[in-house]
């Protein structure tokens, strides 16, 4: 679940294709700058509802680290999917 | 004839415009000369609760004809403006990829914008105070006065100075004057300069509705039933290089920048005093080297409010002395609308190619003399002269004026 959402987000963001983002996409490769970040980080804030601290949303580097990331801050939906083996 | 002892001569070799007249520098000429208007019904709102529900809108401009949907994420409506006009017209001015990339740092971008996002910021707020939400991350950079100059730079790799000019209706003038300051020392040697404005938001449009100033039916600047003035939106830019460079690489060139002339009335938020008005016009002849008799046509700041046409009119009697019975004068806001920020640019561009053409525009929507207004103002119909020279006036709220001169010939 918050795998989807995080690949929802950034290509929502950068208006690109879900197809072309995976788990083990890099920023770098999918050319998210700072600004990007932002916007992206405001975008899974909302979808979550949850605030994501200044040092997780400055340190982001990949899809999957991201995902990682938040599976903390996420409440209960994010724990529970984990044991569940869910899809996240 | 006076001229300025070792600066550097200053033509304009490049237009663009994005307008109500249409997207681009000859419909925009093409209306003007035609003495067309584009008035019309607002779109952008629902102006429903609206007193004047006409304004200048530029339909005409496809913004995904000029960008990429993700570069539109980060540009305004008043940057996307700045950005197209700056292309066309450096592509009207032949500046090419490697001509243009040889002079990246020494060339100046200078926009005039009086509101900035206004847009981007008005959407921030509804989601802050309507919606109980966040406003957009980009709110800020989209609505930062100095985008449209910042995008122009960035889009087009010019590395020299660059910066925006605010002067609510005269901020363009300021920008072409502070341009010229800069080609003539020698601290740039290409200029970017004009102005843009997308001031269509509900909420400003309600800020214009309550002050009184704007027309309910139709723009008709010096005529004694004019009511006011009408809004218009879009942007201008003219590339500006001395003479010696562009007769160097053959440029077609279109006039000289002739002088400028600012000052500031000091007297009252609103109400033109005039006095300063005159004075701007006295320093941008003085700048020039031009006498009174030697300007042919005044492209009046001419909003079509009962205060300002007078004011003007005796302004311009002022400055012009007895010849001011001869000149002729129009405001072309009766055709391209006041486009606040963008005012100026929109007039250097009509003022310029009235020198260029040979065609005088006309104060459209002209219907009754006025004897506070009586200089001749080229009632609805364009007049073919061939004119010396020109100036183009902007006189702001909080009275700050900045007038151009422009000469015909750069020999």
């Amino acid at each position: 679940v918050i795998a989807e959402s995080v690949v929802g987000a950034i290509a929502k963001v950068k208006r690109i294709p879900e197809d072309r983002i995976t788990l083990e996409s890099t920023f770098a490769e999918l050319e998210i700058d700072s600004l990007d970040g932002v916007e992206i980080v405001c975008e899974l804030e909302e979808r979550f509802d949850i605030a994501i601290p200044d040092d997780v949303a400055r340190n982001m580097t990949s899809v999957g680290q991201v995902v990682d990331s938040l599976r903390p801050l996420v409440g209960g939906g994010g724990a529970a999917s984990g044991p569940a083996g869910g899809d996240g | 004839m006076a001229e300025r002892s070792g600066a550097r001569r200053v033509v304009v070799t490049g237009m663009g415009v994005v307008s109500a007249l249409g997207p681009d520098l000859p419909s925009f000429w093409d209306a003007l000369s035609g003495g067309r208007h584009g008035f019309a019904p607002i779109r952008a709102v629902d102006c429903s609760t609206l007193r004047s529900r006409v304004c200048a809108e530029a339909r005409g401009f496809e913004p995904a004809a000029h960008f990429e949907p993700r570069e539109l994420d980060f540009l305004d409506r008043f940057a996307q403006f700045a950005v197209a006009a700056a292309r066309e017209a450096v592509r009207d001015a032949g500046l090419h990829g490697a001509a243009l990339a040889e002079l990246a740092g020494r060339t100046a971008v200078v926009t005039g914008s009086c509101v900035g996002g206004l847009a981007s910021q008005e959407q921030g707020y509804v989601r802050l105070f309507v919606e109980d939400r966040r406003p957009h991350p980009l709110t800020i950079p989209r609505t930062m006065a100095n985008a449209g100059a910042s995008h122009i730079s960035m889009s087009m790799g010019l590395t020299g100075p660059a910066f925006t000019t605010s002067s609510a209706c005269s901020s363009a003038n300021h920008a072409l004057g502070t341009a010229l300051m800069m080609l003539r020392s020698g601290m740039a040697d290409l200029a970017i300069a004009g102005g843009s404005e997308a001031p269509f938001t509900l909420g400003n449009l309600k800020a214009w509705d309550v002050m009184r100033v704007v027309a309910t039916d139709a723009c008709r600047p010096f005529s004694k039933n004019r009511r006011g003035m009408l809004l218009g939106e879009g942007g201008a830019m003219l590339v500006l290089e001395p003479l010696e460079a562009a007769r160097a690489r053959g440029a077609r060139i279109y006039a000289e920048l002739a002088g400028f002339g600012m000052s500031a009335d000091a007297h009252h938020l609103t109400q033109p005093s005039g006095e300063g008005a005159s004075r701007a016009m006295r320093l941008a002849l003085q700048d020039s080297g031009l006498a009174a008799e030697q300007i042919g046509y005044v492209n009046a700041h001419g909003t079509g409010t009962p205060a300002n046409d007078a004011v003007e009119t005796a302004s311009i009697r002022a400055a012009l002395g007895a010849h001011a019975e001869r000149v002729a004068v129009s405001s072309t806001k009766s055709m391209h609308g006041h486009g606040l920020g963008a005012a100026g640019a929109f007039e250097a561009v009509a003022t310029v190619m009235a020198l260029h053409t040979g065609t005088l525009p006309p104060t459209a929507g002209y219907q009754e003399p006025d004897p506070e207004c009586d200089l001749d103002v080229i009632p609805n119909h364009a007049r073919a002269a061939r004119i010396e020279a020109a100036l183009s006036n902007s006189f702001a709220f909080g009275g700050l004026n900045a007038v151009l001169a422009f000469r015909k010939d750069a020999g």
